[in-house]
């Protein structure tokens, strides 16, 4: 594989006394779309938390870009390119969708994600431009989520159950939105929970249980090892 | 290491003994102003382990308790300069207002919580500085000397200072334990449950409200106790007794001594009062260095002196 | 009961520029436990050290204006110094060692102060071009300098407006209100925006002081009395609400300035003159207690409680 744009090795993460990673490995190649898949509880938000620097991971190595972030306060992980759109949206409320958008965006260069593109990206957000944050649906408030993070223009986006609790044609849209990003060249990793809509989208999966990484491989690999399936995502 | 011979028992015991003491050792040609000292710090050590009650243990964050100390001051001093001098209706009435007083602001106060219960404490024991303090007659901002202790049936003289020293240390022992039974009682615990998580506590069905009011009344009036004792003790009451920050003072020997502990009130009032007569000695302007103290003690020693004595402890135990 | 008119909207104007001050405290305070969770005694430290700078460098300039805008300066230096050394560290801890340690604070600059000025207060002359009446109405003289105060705190309650409203910086104050680890994630440094907020408060609770120094006496101590009402003001109005701030201090400036110079003739309509004296100084000091009491009973969470939280 080329250079992963980021590459997770023997993160070991901890909530107060508990330890929840125990050796988590994964890598990301340019341009893939990758998810990481378990059921409830096995640390699929820890591992995203650590790589944000939001929960310290306190040994391994993360290196993103080929440089190592691990330690770093979270903001300057998102200022070298990694988009967050967390679990539960957690779209800021008091503020309207355009000032969603605006508020944490950043300029980089050349093709940059502008207010004009997201809207063309989520139509139903331009209708709501002027509307206060609480005032969305759910699904409204995921596309706001990705707006945002799309906004600081990033070259790794992690989508934390961006489908969670979501109508089912909301989330086909999602999908259909998440295929289309991967096509323009970004790099994506997913957690979710929607194996078989996944297997669709994206390139490789790993597994993840108790805190490691049981298994990782392609989407064919994924679809023809059902047993895996069952044992990990209880599906 | 049992419990009982732990470094933390000892230096009670030690610290209880001195107080005992004390006098025997003015007497035999000690300095009389360590007397004084001390006095004044068995009442406010009284105050404190009633702030206890509701700061330590309820976890509330009153900011006003020092107006009660002005209450029973106050009490003791109107009704001194209206000629009643009998300690017999002096002290029931500083007791009842004191409770009064409580019972309102703790009734209006206790419907909020957390900052706006900190900032509306304050807030109601400055209205009761203010209102003293535009009282003409009682003195106003100037305050009121008081000519004549309170009286009670002889022997018991207040004036006699060594009587009035193991009278404060009595009531001092008094309160502590009273605030100890009530804390291990099923009603203390109801009140230590809502402190780290009201919300469960009234899910289960306790009324938390009412419980938290008691607590706060019964604080409320042991303090207004201990400024009936102030006010006899410097023979003079002014509004400055219950000014804000003075509420300041005592939560400074609350959590310098140790929350949530039957002692800990007692090392703060000693050790704060100490301080400043060490300090003061060493420079008039010892706040400046009372100031950051304060706040190390808040970011690295926040278990207080009783906390540090319980960590020697298990230092020592552990080897 | 006559009360003569000019009198009446003398004291009304008094009230406003009473309650425009009050706002200007008020929210810088509201303003730092809104994004910061942060309940800061020494706030009132902040606005004693605003009139000590502007008495000293009006004095050393001999220029007022110049004066005043290097007070502005070194109490916002102050105030962001403050930020970086102590609060930083309070950050995420209970409320209760907040009170403990800008406690700690307030004894400190208090003794600071002491040391350096003096005990005796300060006095701050105004300039006489200042020191006029101007004819506002018809039979109607205010002083030029309390209007000036009206005429300021208005163009920095409009300021703060626009900044807190139209500005990228106002957005992430905002959002950061409502969820501050967010912001960080997205990849602001809310360090720094505490930093600057934290600037901010400083430097209206510096205005605030350095506009009063004039009218009052600069003294140690003078930050304690007027803090309760900042608090008074911010609970009334609801704590993260700047929009409370301004409407519960114009109220309280109102109550508070018109009790003072009216209830005492009310009460003497209605009670002798003795009860009347003895009571009145102590009731109309009460008045914005009662005010806080009432809304306590009605509203707990203040009348405009921020959203978001």
């Amino acid at each position: 594989m080329a250079e992963p744009v980021l590459a997770l090795e023997g993160v070991e993460t901890c909530y107060a006394l508990s330890q929840v990673l125990f050796g988590v490995s994964l890598a990301i190649a340019p341009g893939e779309m990758v998810t990481l898949m378990g059921r409830n509880g096995m640390g699929k938000t820890t591992t995203v938390r650590s790589i944000l620097g939001l929960t310290a991971a306190r040994a391994g190595t993360i290196r993103f870009m080929q440089e190592e972030i691990r330690g770093l306060p979270s903001y300057k992980v998102a200022q070298r390119g990694i988009g967050l759109v967390p679990e539960g949206r957690q779209i800021f409320p008091n503020l309207t969708v355009r000032e969603n958008l605006l508020a944490t965006a950043v300029k980089r260069d050349g093709d940059d994600w502008t207010l004009a593109k997201v809207y063309a990206l989520f139509p139903r957000l331009a209708e709501r431009d002027g509307s206060m944050g609480n005032q969305l649906s759910g699904g409204e408030q995921q596309m706001l989520a990705i707006g945002r993070a799309l906004m600081t223009n990033p070259r790794l986006l992690i989508l934390d159950e961006a489908t969670e609790g979501l109508a089912p044609l909301i989330r086909a849209e999602i999908w259909r939105c998440l295929a289309s990003l991967k096509e323009s060249g970004l790099s994506i990793l997913v957690i979710d929970k929607n194996v078989g809509a996944l297997m669709k989208v994206a390139d490789r999966h790993f597994l993840i249980e108790r805190g490691r990484v049981v298994w990782k491989g392609s989407s064919r690999e994924l679809a023809a090892a059902p047993d895996v399936q069952h044992r990990y995502l209880g599906v | 290491m049992t419990g009982w011979l732990s470094v933390r028992n000892v230096a009670i015991a030690a610290l209880l003994l001195a107080l005992l003491l004390l006098p025997v050792y003015v007497e035999l040609g000690g300095s009389r102003f360590l007397l004084t000292l001390f006095t004044r710090i068995l009442i406010l050590a009284m105050a404190s382990v009633s702030l206890n009650l509701i700061l330590g243990y309820g976890g509330m964050m009153s900011f006003g308790h020092a107006a009660y100390l002005g209450i029973g001051g106050y009490a003791v001093g109107m009704l001194a300069h209206e000629a009643v001098f009998s300690g017999f209706i002096q002290w029931p009435v500083a007791l009842l207002a004191s409770a009064l007083f409580a019972l309102v602001i703790g009734a209006l106060s206790l419907r909020t919580r957390g900052v706006y219960f900190i900032m509306i404490t304050l807030a109601f024991a400055q209205m009761a500085y203010y209102i003293v303090a535009g009282l003409a007659r009682y003195g106003g901002d100037d305050g009121l000397t008081i000519y004549k202790r309170s009286q009670f049936i002889a022997p018991i003289n207040l004036s006699n200072k060594i009587q009035f020293y193991y009278i404060c240390l009595g009531l001092l022992f008094a309160s502590i334990y009273l605030v100890w039974r009530i804390v291990n009682s099923r009603f203390g615990l109801t009140i230590q449950g809502a402190r780290s998580n009201d919300t469960r506590m009234r899910a289960i069905g306790f009324p938390t409200y009412r419980y938290k009011l008691v607590c706060f009344v019964i604080a409320g009036t042991m303090c207004g106790l201990a400024g009936a004792l102030l006010s006899n003790h410097t023979d003079f009451v002014s509004p400055a007794m219950m000014y804000w920050t003075r509420s300041g003072d005592l939560i400074i020997m609350v959590v310098l001594g140790g929350m949530a502990s039957a002692f800990g009130p007692l090392f703060g009032a000693v050790a704060l009062l100490v301080l400043e007569e060490v300090l003061s000695g060493i420079t008039e302007y010892w706040q400046i260095i009372l100031g950051p103290l304060l706040l190390l003690v808040v970011l690295f020693a926040r278990g207080g002196i009783d906390g540090l004595l319980a960590k020697v402890r298990h230092r020592v135990s552990h080897g | 009961m006559r009360i003569p008119m000019t009198l009446f909207i003398e004291q009304c104007l008094n009230g406003i520029q009473f309650g425009l001050l009050l706002f200007l405290l008020a929210a810088g305070l509201t303003l730092v436990f809104g994004i910061m969770d942060l309940v800061n005694l020494a706030h009132g430290s902040l606005y004693m050290m605003g009139a000590y700078f502007a008495a000293t460098f009006v004095a050393w300039t001999g220029n007022f204006i110049f004066g005043v805008a290097l007070a502005l300066g070194a109490t916002l230096l102050v105030g962001m110094a403050v930020e970086v050394i102590a609060m930083r560290r309070l950050y995420g801890r209970d409320h209760l060692d907040h009170v403990l340690g800008t406690f700690g604070l307030i004894l400190f600059f208090d003794e600071l102060v002491r040391l350096v000025w003096g005990p005796e207060g300060l006095t701050l002359p105004l300039p006489s071009w200042l020191n006029t009446s101007i004819q506002i109405l018809p039979g109607v003289d205010y002083s030029a300098y309390k209007l000036s105060i009206i005429v300021v705190t208005l163009a920095v309650a409009i300021f703060l407006y626009v900044l807190v409203m139209r500005t990228r910086i106002g957005m992430l104050i905002r959002a950061g209100a409502s969820n501050r680890e967010m912001v960080g994630a997205l990849g602001v440094n809310i360090k720094l925006l505490y930093t600057l907020v934290f600037g901010l408060g400083a430097a209206l609770a510096g205005l605030a002081g350095l506009m009063q120094a004039p009218i009052l006496t600069v003294q140690v101590g003078m930050g304690e009395n007027i803090l309760i009402l900042a608090f008074v003001i911010t609970v009334i109005g609801g704590i993260g609400s700047i929009r409370g701030a301004l409407v519960a201090a114009i109220f309280v400036g109102f109550i508070d300035t018109l009790g003072r110079a009216f209830f005492p003739d009310l009460l003497r309509m209605a009670f002798t003159k003795e009860v009347a004296a003895t009571a009145a100084p102590a009731l109309s000091s009460m008045l914005i207690y009662l005010l806080m009491a009432i809304v306590l009973v009605v509203k707990p969470e203040g009348l405009f409680s921020a959203s978001g939280k």
